[in-house]
């Protein structure tokens, strides 16, 4: 190391970390490495420190004229805060290094000025840098790059960004071949799969070298044993709201995490009600604008904050100010979620973080308990590598055609070597390439209208410059569902807007700090049709409101007054019982490590004593009058109730795997005379409910469970659900968005998401009739298995329950199927009924007419 | 979340439809059926409106034509209509014409074959591609009710298509957008055909001059019935 980074170090009493010279070493070498590294460990240092040297090192004449190093954040925000950082070091040594970052908010002059004249570290995000390789001139900006350093990276790698930056990466690779590329993680499960993300896939499993910093000081790890009774359901964990409170007021400052963006809503609310002592306790989750959130950010940086109740928003590495406790409410889904999260608590080292779990139920407490473990074991369930998706590539193969002709075995060359596409056949690949140039349609009618063309050359080329145009204003793998802009008017009711004086207050905070309820600020002056924007919600669930109906929204109340083109205009109001929106996104599942490390924990009565009193009797009863389920069987239970019969079944398998296992039990049962009449799933049992009596069948041998729960419900059932499932039909329009099949926005108009929609639909059901095996339904299919659908973990436990179905015909109830089935009605069904909802409100009409 | 296995039903009574004492049949496709004179009427087949796209490159599936008309031909299979009449904007486009496959012209050729057509004239197609059969009008009457591509506000009864009308339905079981016939009484707006045709909500302001009182009823193409819901229970996007 260099004399003046050397006496950098010395002077600040530091001296560099193992891991630091480590990854130095490989850099110095060229080669590419990835650093697995706790927070607080100088990850960020780390990764620059080779490039700072370097730079230093190099006069400006000798170096190329492009950029150096680029730096990959998965957050605007994070490579905002990372040049921030950086700059200390720079000024501090007056190293002759210019810094820049370029996001979506980069002003148009500074990106132009970006291009010709290039800093020498580039920070940026996957879709900033997509957008700069299809330029003309990603040669020049990166004919020169040294080293690309990409932050966060186990966060990347698990969803299409991953995709598209691995693409992009070879791209990089290609116009700088002895480009060396450094990871930064937190630690997972399998650091090989990054290892080889890292670096070009040539058919031997290459792998980049990998830098290990020792683990910091186990954290302090505890679960709420709640005073009050323990809930048998629900996730919203009142029961504990006046013990988070006191945790709260007991910290220096307390991230309290939750799960969905309605929890966080929800407990900030319940916060307050009781926020006698005025904690400057703040809300922060994705929905909220921006401003809003920078502002909570800030003043929690500063150290103004007692307590943020955040969404996996503040999962990532944001360096916040002092944390000193992390309170996890609900369930924390997986043991590496979990430990990155507690990571957020204490960036030194040395110390301990302190995380306390608040479990909201019952089941929760086992999945609590059954985390708790796996952290102090270290045991890492990160989710595992994606294969690349063909919409991703579709996308990719257009923008390397604007950049530049390309010939198309050399671009297949260059996407294999990329690790999710290491597999990638030639003939998928063509499919892709024909899809991106007429459609990718058996009828070919559309070779006039192609989008790219191969010229007598080989070359493939851009057949129109707003083909071009068109991509640029589309690039991004990121799906908003339909979101509409919520904006805040004066109300049309006089009275909400002398109520908004109790309700409206807590959105202004932390601007206003923080006094008693009448001090607080309450109103911010005239508005009119253009006023303040709250944040962003999910359309379907604007869609359930009828103007003048309340629901809860970056912690106040509103009330919808109307919704205008693409905006929710709503006003202050108060209101008792206000709906929770049920946002699309936010909602994790259970790891399939942590359902199983759940199953062992219930079926051994032994791990019973580590648990409290209450969850303790609960199983103990369960026992007596059914049986715990053991780890590799299906426990079915089946009691009357009512003037129903139900089957309750406990896969452990999460919420999504379940709601796709109800929906082809439902029909199956249908076929088999059963009459089913519902269902409910929640992350650990399925319930249904029938009028026909199952035990009954199946004690006369008319149906037997095994057949009911037959694997084979995956062929014909499925393909017959599948044709009119809301789900699909939403994981098609995002492959169709991302393939650019349709455009999320064409030069000169914005097209609103409902139209988009409506189109998406019919194209689905059109294109499903005349062509199943097109390559976008072929990708939707892909990703239904693993995202809403969670197909591939449905197959998977219906193949390992074979033979294996316990049945329990009880009389009754049993203690285990009480907290599903108190999950029944609770959420309204959106999408699937169909005809249900005609047949009530035509039902509605006929007994309006009749008089009833 | 709970779900809600949707019942069987048995064969509902088919939704009938009323305009100026004139009783027609609401078909599940989205054609209304006039029995006495066997008339199907049909509104907004925008053919070829896939291919309109894909000129601007936006490669939409070709099939949207094939489509449609194997949707109509199965209508009139089922109803053995006497005439077609077809309300305009049947083709998307004055081009469409050129863009359409043999194989869909072919199919068309085939419907037509044994029945009378009359394609009303639209403002997506002023005129029918010359090599089509069939009669070309402005409007049509059965009896006092006029059949026009463009509704008029007014005490005059009509049929007409243009708008697409949609309904947004909720209820306890959920939410759901599908197509539908908008009516009074004294008028009819009928649903787009087009499997690529989007829709327009019969809440929104351009029906308002066309129904002063409101619609009365919406019948609403479910899956496997029409079903006449009440304006309370149409909601706006």
């Amino acid at each position: 190391m260099p004399a003046v980074f050397a006496n950098w170090f010395a002077v600040r009493g530091w001296s560099p970390r193992g891991h630091q010279l480590a990854l130095l070493a490989h850099a110095q070498n060229g080669e590419s490495a990835l650093l697995v590294a706790p927070t607080g460990a100088g990850k960020t240092l780390a990764g620059f420190l080779p490039s700072l040297i370097d730079l230093a090192a190099t006069k400006r004449r000798d170096r190329g004229r492009g950029v150096h190093t680029l730096y990959i954040s998965p957050l605007k925000a994070l490579a905002v805060d990372v040049a921030r950082n950086l700059d200390a070091p720079v000024i501090d040594m007056d190293l002759p290094v210019r810094i820049e970052t370029r996001t979506g908010d980069t002003p148009a002059s500074r990106r132009q000025r970006q291009r010709r004249d290039p800093p020498d570290i580039l920070m940026t995000t996957p879709e900033q840098l997509a957008l700069l390789l299809g330029g003309a001139d990603a040669a020049h900006l990166f004919g020169s790059l040294k080293r690309v350093v990409l932050d966060e990276l186990h966060s990347l790698v698990t969803s299409k960004r991953g995709d598209l930056l691995s693409l992009d990466l070879a791209r990089l690779r290609t116009l700088s071949p002895n480009l060396a590329a450094t990871g930064l993680s937190a630690t997972v499960r399998d650091p090989d799969e990054l290892r080889r993300y890292l670096v070009a896939q040539r058919g031997k499993g290459e792998m980049a070298a990998l830098v290990t910093a020792p683990a910091g000081a186990a954290p302090d790890l505890s679960m709420l044993d709640t005073r009050e009774r323990l809930p048998w359901s629900g996730h919203g964990a009142w029961h504990a709201i006046h013990e988070i409170y006191e945790a709260i007021k007991g910290a220096k400052t307390a991230l309290v995490f939750v799960n969905t963006r309605a929890q966080a809503e929800a407990i900030f609310q319940q916060l307050w009600s009781i926020n006698e002592d005025a904690l400057s306790i703040a809300l922060h989750h994705g929905s909220l604008d921006a401003s809003q959130r920078r502002r909570v950010e800030e003043a929690m940086a500063q150290g103004k904050l007692k307590g943020v109740v955040c969404t996996s928003t503040l999962d990532l590495g944001i360096d916040w100010g002092d944390v000193d406790l992390v309170i996890n409410v609900g369930a924390p889904k997986g043991s590496s979620r979990l430990m990155q999260r507690i990571g957020r608590a204490n960036h030194r080292l040395d110390e301990s973080s302190r995380a306390m779990l608040v479990p909201a139920n019952r089941f929760e407490v086992l999945e609590c308990r059954a985390a708790i473990d796996a952290a102090r074991e270290g045991a890492q369930d990160s989710p595992p590598l994606r294969t690349g998706g063909h919409d991703v590539l579709c996308q990719h193969i257009l923008g390397m055609a604007c950049a530049a002709p390309f010939r198309a075995d050399d671009l297949f060359d260059e996407v294999r070597s990329a690790e999710p596409y290491a597999h990638l056949t030639r003939e998928d690949f063509d499919a892709a390439l024909d899809f991106v140039a007429t459609g990718g349609y058996a009828l070919r009618t559309y070779d006039r209208f192609a989008k790219i063309r191969q010229n007598k050359d080989g070359l493939w080329r851009v057949s129109n410059p707003r083909v071009a145009q068109s991509w640029r204003m589309n690039v991004g793998t990121i799906i908003e569902s339909d979101m509409l802009k919520v904006r805040l008017v004066r109300g049309r009711a006089v009275q909400a807007k002398a109520r908004a004086a109790s309700s409206g207050s807590m959105l202004f905070y932390p601007a206003k700090l923080p006094g008693n309820a009448a001090s607080r600020p309450t109103y911010t002056g005239p508005l009119a049709r253009g006023g303040r924007m709250l944040g962003e919600i999910e359309e379907y669930f604007l869609e359930t409101l009828a103007p003048g109906d309340t629901f809860v929204f970056g912690g106040e109340i509103l009330a919808l007054q109307g919704i205008v083109e693409n905006e929710a205009l709503v006003s202050r109001a108060h209101a008792d019982a206000p709906k929770v929106p049920s946002y699309a996104g936010g909602k994790f599942p259970l790891s399939t490590y942590l359902a199983e490390r759940v199953r062992k924990l219930v079926s051994n009565p032994r791990n019973l004593g580590a648990l409290p009193e209450q969850v303790r009797e609960w199983l103990s009863l369960q026992k007596r009058v059914s049986r715990l389920p053991k780890p590799g069987d299906l426990l079915v239970e089946t009691f009357p109730r009512g003037e129903r019969f139900f089957l309750v079944a406990y896969p452990f398998e999460g919420r999504l795997a379940h709601q796709t296992l109800g929906m082809l039990l439902t029909r199956r049962m249908e076929r088999m005379g059963l009459r089913p009449q519902g269902f409910v799933a929640n992350e650990y049992a399925l319930a249904v409910w029938s009028l026909g009596d199952v035990a009954g069948a199946a004690k006369a041998g008319r149906v037997s469970l095994a057949a009911l729960f037959d694997q084979d419900m995956l062929g014909d059932d499925l393909e017959e659900w599948l044709e009119e499932s809301a789900l699909m039909k939403r994981t098609f329009r995002s492959c169709a968005v991302i393939a650019g099949l349709i455009e999320r926005r064409f030069p000169g108009k914005e097209k609103t998401g409902r139209q988009v929609t409506m189109s998406t639909d019919l194209i689905y059901d059109v294109l499903r009739r005349h062509q199943p095996d097109h390559i976008l339904l072929r990708a939707a299919r892909e990703d239904a298995s693993t995202g809403l659908l969670d197909l591939a973990r449905l197959a998977d436990m219906l193949t390992r329950v074979q033979g294996r179905i316990v049945h329990e015909a009880l009389e009754r109830v049993s203690p285990l199927a009480v907290p599903v089935m108190l999950e029944i009605g609770r959420e309204p069904v959106y999408g699937e009924a169909q005809d249900q909802v005609l047949a009530d409100a035509a039902q509605a009409l006929t007994q309006e007419a009749m008089g009833q | 979340m709970s779900f809600a296995v949707a019942e069987k039903r048995t064969a509902m009574a088919p939704a009938r439809l009323n305009v100026s004492g004139v009783s027609f049949l609401a078909d599940i496709s989205g054609a209304l059926f006039q029995e006495d004179e066997r008339l199907l009427i049909v509104a907004d087949l925008h053919l070829e409106k896939g291919s309109a796209y894909a000129a601007r490159r936006v490669l939409l599936p070709p099939y949207d034509t094939a489509a449609t008309l194997a949707r109509l031909a199965s209508v009139v299979i089922r109803l053995a209509p006497r005439a077609v009449i077809a309300l305009g904007d049947s083709f998307h486009d004055v081009r469409a014409g050129e863009r359409m496959a043999e194989p869909d012209r072919r199919a068309l050729a085939e419907l037509q074959r044994g029945r009378d057509f009359v394609w009303v004239a639209g403002n997506h197609d002023p005129e029918v591609p010359t090599f089509v059969d069939g009669e070309r009008c402005a409007t049509f009457s059965i009896g006092a009710v006029t059949l026009r591509h463009e509704p008029i506000a007014g005490e005059q009864a009509e049929i007409a298509g243009h708008l697409h009308p949609v309904a947004r339905v909720v209820s306890k079981s959920g939410g759901l957008r599908r197509r539908c016939f908008a009516s009074d009484g004294k008028r009819c707006v009928m649903p787009a055909f087009g499997a690529y045709a989007g829709g327009l909500n019969i809440r929104d302001a351009a029906f308002s001059p066309l129904f002063p009182v409101g619609v009365t009823s919406a019948h609403v193409l479910g899956r496997s019935a029409v079903y006449s819901v009440g304006s309370a229970h149409c909601r706006p996007d």
